[in-house]
């Protein structure tokens, strides 16, 4: 099957090496990757502070970016999946944009689900420590992925983590109210810590941006991965 | 004393106090009670999808539903006053009491009195009024405001109450729970059967018998609404339902939502004064429809809040309301619902920064009883603030930077290019301990990954050729 791969602004940017997991991830199941060119951000962090035009204007060329074909397009992120299955039809309502909006909405996959759905979870994740899942919210509840995630981490042992409880990143938030968001991250540390999970997971890179600076400001020992690094071939690391 | 003025000021005061922590536990206990009681019920899904119809329905009848339930009251004998705004509900109440030569008032919780700032007219007015429900009566003790919509005094631990009680009542000091329950209930019984008026809140009004229904667990609301010679019910234009098998499902899921139990402790129906052969009861029943806002609310993109059957299920699962606590909304109305209500009904100015108090997380949808899609709408009040012009000016110019850069890969390969350059001389190890402006805030709590040497663009064009 040939697939359309998103990466996501803060992949290409700031976390490549998920990318590069992901699209190992897909490879290994037998999936033509296609990348198509002149991807930037899908317009998420201007929706999120109502800037609805700024999101249209990135919106419109994400639709134009991925117009060429019908085949699925993968992202590794809840939230920018989120966007373009629930936001971009909205966006364009009425306009001339609404048939190509909706059409795209109606390819978009988050990668866990693609892989459950899709593809019937050909792989599995590997981990030789315990694992706290992370759902994100935005995959969580606007996109139903509990189950896909719960599926690919099987075979794991899986710490004794509330995932299910935002971690206070919140896009925008996390930066024009610094403190409320860290409060927040700060008890969901507290927790993380407390279960004894050496691995903390989730599939979105911006939650986990997030979880991993704070990780890292208090010099914990937690390993953090995208949930696509735990289902890449061993060769990966 | 400076009152702080926007949502992050009013936080930095709460955040890590043990006003906050108290908030957190309580709301964490009242999500698990909520749990055990939607869960034991076998149909909370089929009860929502209905509790949201019946609320959708009443909306969109309201004019019609309140034109039927003021003629039915009145035929009841109840009086039916419609108020526009604060001052006028304001003067309509105190009018009551004057020709009812009322000077002591006990009051039952009524969330709309405090929107409109009655206790402080009434004061003003000269009628003393004391607060029954046992948490606005502490928050009235201490000085102190609601801070949530069905546990007022959430924020406070017994043993500050217990403090309190010695402090304003000259009893001993205790912690007991039960203790300092009782202490309340004597304390409040004197004055209960000294009062002249009562006002209460309203739950829900049953149009097609003029009924209001008044839920308590103290039984405040029965004793302020029959004791007195008069009874005020004050109730908000939008909590009203057409028929009983309306407000029966709305009660099945009030309680178990509010407070996990499957029924209140007191569910009060009041439909008109005392009758000729009745016991007790009130000579007057006054019900006051207040409208302040919320007709224009009804007519905008947020109407939907209106549907609110206050239950406060959102504030508990909030993480945002969790860690700062109700007095951080700076009204009455807190937690997700309270960041839609407020600049809703009394506009964005001040209230523009609300619907930026949240992570969008959408924990309280997914608990609401009646399904309100509250992210959407604190979206919605974003999308308004940001075109007229309350958004900070380093948002607004980063985001329409940010957006310049997006709209061309020439630009967003030379912009990430920039970055990694102007981050070089700041990272240690592949991380960023410290950004300058508007990442100060980022990295005070939190170190970033400094941009990758090779972009995932860049690894794809030597990967995939």
């Amino acid at each position: 099957m040939r697939v359309h791969f998103m990466p996501t602004c803060l992949v290409d940017v700031l976390t490549p090496h998920v990318g590069e997991a992901a699209v190992d991830v897909l490879e290994s199941a037998g999936c033509e990757v296609v990348v198509p060119a002149g991807q930037t951000c899908c317009g998420q962090p201007a929706m999120n502070v109502g800037m609805v035009e700024e999101a249209r204007q990135m919106a419109e060329r994400t639709i134009e970016v991925f117009s060429g074909s019908d085949d699925p397009v993968v992202l590794p992120s809840g939230s920018c999946a989120e966007m373009l299955t629930h936001h971009y039809p909205r966006l364009f309502a009425g306009t001339e944009h609404e048939e190509a909006a909706t059409r795209l909405a109606g390819r978009t996959r988050e990668l866990t689900r693609f892989l459950v759905t899709d593809l019937d979870a050909p792989v599995r994740a590997t981990s030789e420590g315990t694992v706290a899942y992370q759902y994100s919210c935005h995959g969580l509840r606007g996109l139903g992925l509990a189950g896909c995630a719960d599926r690919l981490l099987e075979d794991v042992e899986r710490a004794d983590f509330d995932g299910m409880e935002c971690c206070g990143f919140g896009g925008l938030f996390s930066v024009a109210m610094p403190d409320v968001s860290a409060a927040i991250l700060e008890a969901k540390l507290d927790r993380l810590e407390a279960s004894g999970a050496d691995v903390l997971a989730s599939g979105d890179v911006s939650c986990l941006m997030h979880l991993e600076g704070g990780l890292r400001r208090r010099g914990s020992a937690i390993e953090v991965r995208h949930i696509a690094e735990l289902l890449a071939p061993e060769d990966d690391e | 004393m400076s009152q702080p003025v926007t949502f992050v000021e009013r936080a930095d005061r709460l955040l890590g106090t043990p006003e906050a922590a108290a908030v957190d536990r309580g709301a964490r206990h009242m999500t698990s009670q909520r749990q055990a009681a939607m869960g034991e019920l076998g149909w909370a899904q089929e009860l929502r999808d209905r509790v949201r119809q019946v609320r959708l329905h009443s909306l969109s009848h309201l004019d019609r539903l309140l034109a039927v339930f003021a003629d039915r009251a009145e035929e009841a004998g109840a009086s039916v006053h419609f108020a526009g705004d604060a001052a006028e509900a304001n003067e309509i109440v105190s009018g009551i009491l004057v020709r009812a030569a009322a000077r002591r008032v006990v009051k039952g919780k009524s969330m709309l009195s405090e929107e409109i700032g009655l206790n402080e007219h009434l004061a003003a007015a000269g009628v003393e009024v004391t607060e029954t429900d046992l948490g606005e009566y502490i928050a009235q003790l201490a000085g102190d405001t609601p801070s949530h919509i069905i546990a007022p005094v959430l924020h406070m631990t017994r043993q500050e109450i217990g403090r309190l009680f010695a402090d304003k009542l000259g009893v001993p000091y205790t912690d007991d729970p039960v203790e300092l329950n009782t202490i309340a209930r004597s304390a409040l019984r004197d004055v209960f059967l000294s009062a002249d008026a009562g006002i209460t809140g309203v739950n829900l009004a049953v149009a097609e018998t003029g009924s209001v229904i008044v839920v308590t667990n103290e039984g405040n609301g029965r004793f302020s609404s029959t004791a007195p010679r008069v009874h005020i019910a004050l109730m908000g234009m939008e909590r009203i339902v057409p028929d009983w098998p309306s407000a029966s499902l709305v009660l099945e899921s009030l309680a178990r939502s509010a407070t996990g139990q499957r029924l209140s402790v007191y569910t009060n129906v009041i439909t008109g004064p005392r009758r000729a052969d009745d016991p007790d009861g009130p000579e007057e029943v006054h019900v006051v429809v207040v409208d302040n806002g919320r007709s224009s609310v009804l007519a905008g993109d947020t109407a939907e809040i209106l549907a609110c059957i206050r239950c406060g299920a959102c504030l508990n699962v909030c993480p945002v309301f969790r860690t700062v606590g109700g007095h951080g909304y700076g009204t009455v109305y807190s937690g997700p619902v309270g960041a839609v209500l407020t600049p809703s009904l009394h506009g964005l100015d001040p209230w523009a920064d609300l619907p930026y108090a949240s992570t969008l997380c959408g924990a309280c949808e997914e608990v609401c009883p009646v399904g309100i899609r509250i992210p959407e709408m604190l979206l919605e009040l974003r999308r308004m603030a940001a075109e007229r012009g309350h958004l900070p000016g380093w948002i607004d110019r980063g985001v329409r930077t940010y957006t310049r850069i997006a709209s061309s890969p020439r630009r967003w390969g030379r912009a990430r290019r920039l970055a990694r350059l102007l981050t070089r001389p700041l990272a240690h190890g592949g991380w960023i301990r410290r950004l300058p402006g508007p990442g100060a805030g980022w990295t005070r709590h939190r170190d970033l990954r400094e941009p990758a040497k090779v972009s995932f663009t860049e690894w794809w064009g030597r990967h995939g050729a």
